[in-house]
């Protein structure tokens, strides 16, 4: 790596530190994270008794994450919502903030590229973002450890470590989103905006514009029925909320088969098992693939108007 | 021949159908304090970011130590100090964590590094306020920071974008000072822009200046005075009690007065030789009472108000 780059994404990561804005991002998400573990606590009694099993739930440990008991949303509910904020938070004022404060042009009078200011803003974020939830994952698995005295499988570590890297790469996505809007408008104010409203769009609006778009009538011949599901689905993928959420779905819940409709045929014969790891993994591939899409996709639109912007405005 | 550190051939920047800078050629040799003045919007900062090869030319070339700009901007940003105007630095980081990160950013060593900033601390007269947060800062410090900043890369060019804009008068003249003994000890070439006069003429062995991003005129200060005013060497300005416009063909007879002008509640004589004494005895012989005689001398303001009504 380069040394200026690296110089760089080390100032990056001091400043998120030290920032208040980050601590507080941080601070909500943590407990959050702790107030949908008490009431997963609460709820995994109940989850025990009705195991999907007769030898009793295979995948209990993981439902620590994904239980409720309907007071509080449960911790990957919380997780998802939450994630796009910390995204947007840390980013939306990564290059007009130098711009304002005067910083980046005598950041860039030094003997530096123009790319490495703006990667190592990405970077930084990221691997922060990153450590931030390993940490946070890490730490909700002690205490569920230490309080329901169930440990987990080796399997079920490595499904949770997959979901928090690619919680990780979801919280990049709007990063990249950030990142972008801080470049495009010159003022913080109005790429906060804009970005908050991006984020709503997806999670509030975007399936209640796709459920209107591509009505699902269940009323119609099978074939049409399946040919609108598919449409709808393939509508939905486009929003990185919906991506992620089928990831966690199919990381947390094993159970699930498989993410599309099926049609009778498909299912006669099937043993109602749990899918192992790699076969998960397997299924969320080209939503990983999306969401890597995306954040590169939108990353590679700032870095063109960052080359592009005339450093006098 | 000396050595030339700065070379601009027919440097052209164009913003939209306006040109910013237009056609500019002009060098500046090695050690010598060279001032770049002119109104704001003249264009001296967009000259200054295509010499750092921030800003891409539209026409025309930079080269700075032989190095084009444009297309090595890395190299030449190793050598090229640059204070902008208006400098900002990171707030929550103290003066010598600032200048830690620009000199790691050149590629100096931690301890190298420390050991530099202190140094330039020391001399920009921040030495105590070394650890404070950059927040805390005023704005003359901030310039001094700024400076220091420009300077922790041991470079053999500083650049300086109206360096006392918004100092006080006495944090102005520190400044200057300092820019000075800074240049001379150093051996370092000094590019200055301004729209302030005064400074410029103190400081600066050489000045050019520049409207509308044509560069006008250029040399030193007395060079450039002469050159203006070469047909017109003195000019007097006379008040008498009463103004009456029969004087001025009584004063145009005094030889050698060239001419006569009425401004405002004086009359201004410009002539060939020194009239003074004529001009006197002129105005108490036809009755009326001089109030006050004296020669108008020709500082910077006179050459730039002198150019800037040749271009509007």
């Amino acid at each position: 790596m380069r040394h200026s780059l690296r110089v760089l994404i080390k100032k990056e990561i001091a400043d998120h530190i030290h920032s208040w804005r980050f601590n507080i991002l941080l601070a909500l998400i943590f407990l959050t994270a702790l107030a949908s573990i008490y009431t997963a606590g609460m709820a995994i009694r109940d989850a025990v008794s009705k195991a999907d099993t007769p030898l009793g739930d295979l995948y209990l440990f993981l439902k620590v994450f994904t239980v409720s008991d309907g007071r509080l949303p449960s911790f990957i509910t919380f997780v998802g919502f939450l994630a796009p904020l910390l995204g947007i938070g840390m980013a939306f004022d990564a290059i007009n903030g130098e711009i304002n404060r005067r910083t980046l042009v005598r950041l860039i009078a030094q003997p530096i590229y123009r790319d490495d200011v703006i990667l190592s803003k990405w970077i930084a974020a990221l691997l922060v973002i990153t450590v931030f939830f390993l940490a946070l994952g890490f730490f909700v698995m002690g205490l569920a450890i230490l309080f329901f005295g169930i440990p987990p499988t080796f399997e079920e570590v490595m499904r949770i470590i997959v979901f928090l890297l690619a919680t990780a790469l979801y919280v990049g996505v709007w990063l990249s989103l950030g990142i972008l809007f801080s470049i495009y408008f010159r003022q913080p104010a109005t790429s906060l905006l804009a970005s908050i409203a991006v984020w709503l769009f997806f999670a509030l609006f975007y399936d209640m514009i796709v459920n209107i778009l591509v009505p699902i009538d269940t009323e119609g011949p099978a074939q049409i029925v399946f040919r609108q599901m598919q449409i709808h689905q393939y509508l939905l993928r486009i929003s990185p909320t919906t991506l992620y959420q089928e990831v966690v779905t199919t990381l947390l819940s094993p159970n699930v088969r498989s993410l599309g409709p099926l049609t009778v045929a498909q299912v006669v014969g099937a043993i109602p098992t749990p899918l192992s790891f790699d076969q998960s993994l397997l299924l969320i591939w080209p939503q990983i693939a999306g969401l890597v899409a995306l954040s590169v996709f939108l990353f590679a639109i700032s870095f063109t108007l960052f080359m592009r912007q005339d450093i006098r405005h | 021949m000396a050595d030339v550190v700065i070379e601009l051939k027919g440097l052209t920047k164009i913003y939209g159908t306006q040109p910013a800078v237009d056609h500019l050629d002009l060098e500046i040799k090695r050690g010598e304090v060279f001032g770049l003045l002119g109104p704001n919007g003249a264009g001296k900062t967009t000259t200054i970011l295509m010499i750092l090869g921030l800003v891409e030319p539209t026409e025309g070339e930079v080269k700075v130590l032989g190095i084009n700009s444009t297309r090595e901007p890395l190299k030449v940003k190793k050598w090229v100090g640059y204070l902008p105007e208006d400098v900002g630095f990171y707030e929550d980081m103290t003066g010598l964590e600032n200048l830690k990160l620009t000199a790691a950013l050149n590629g100096m060593e931690e301890k190298e590094a420390v050991k530099a900033a202190e140094e330039l601390l020391e001399k920009v007269g921040l030495g105590e306020a070394k650890d404070k947060k950059v927040g805390a800062y005023s704005r003359g410090m901030r310039q001094r920071l700024g400076l220091a900043d420009a300077l922790i890369k041991k470079p053999q060019i500083v650049i300086l974008d109206e360096p006392t804009l918004g100092l006080d008068p006495e944090g102005m003249k520190e400044f200057l000072e300092l820019i000075k003994n800074l240049s001379r000890e150093g051996g370092m070439t000094v590019l200055l822009s301004s729209h302030h006069l005064h400074q410029v003429q103190e400081i600066c062995d050489r000045v050019g200046i520049f409207v509308k991003g044509k560069l006008i005129a250029k040399g030193t200060v007395s060079e450039l005075a002469k050159e203006l005013f070469s047909t017109e060497l003195y000019t007097f300005e006379v008040a008498v009690n009463p103004m009456e416009d029969d004087l001025i063909s009584k004063l145009m007879s005094v030889e050698g007065v060239k001419k006569v002008e009425k401004e405002g509640k004086a009359f201004i004589v410009h002539a060939e030789k020194d009239v003074s004494a004529e001009v006197a005895k002129t105005v108490v012989k036809e009755g009326y009472n001089l109030v006050r005689l004296m020669p108008k001398s020709y500082g910077l303001d006179d050459i730039y108000h002198r150019y800037f009504e040749g271009v509007q």
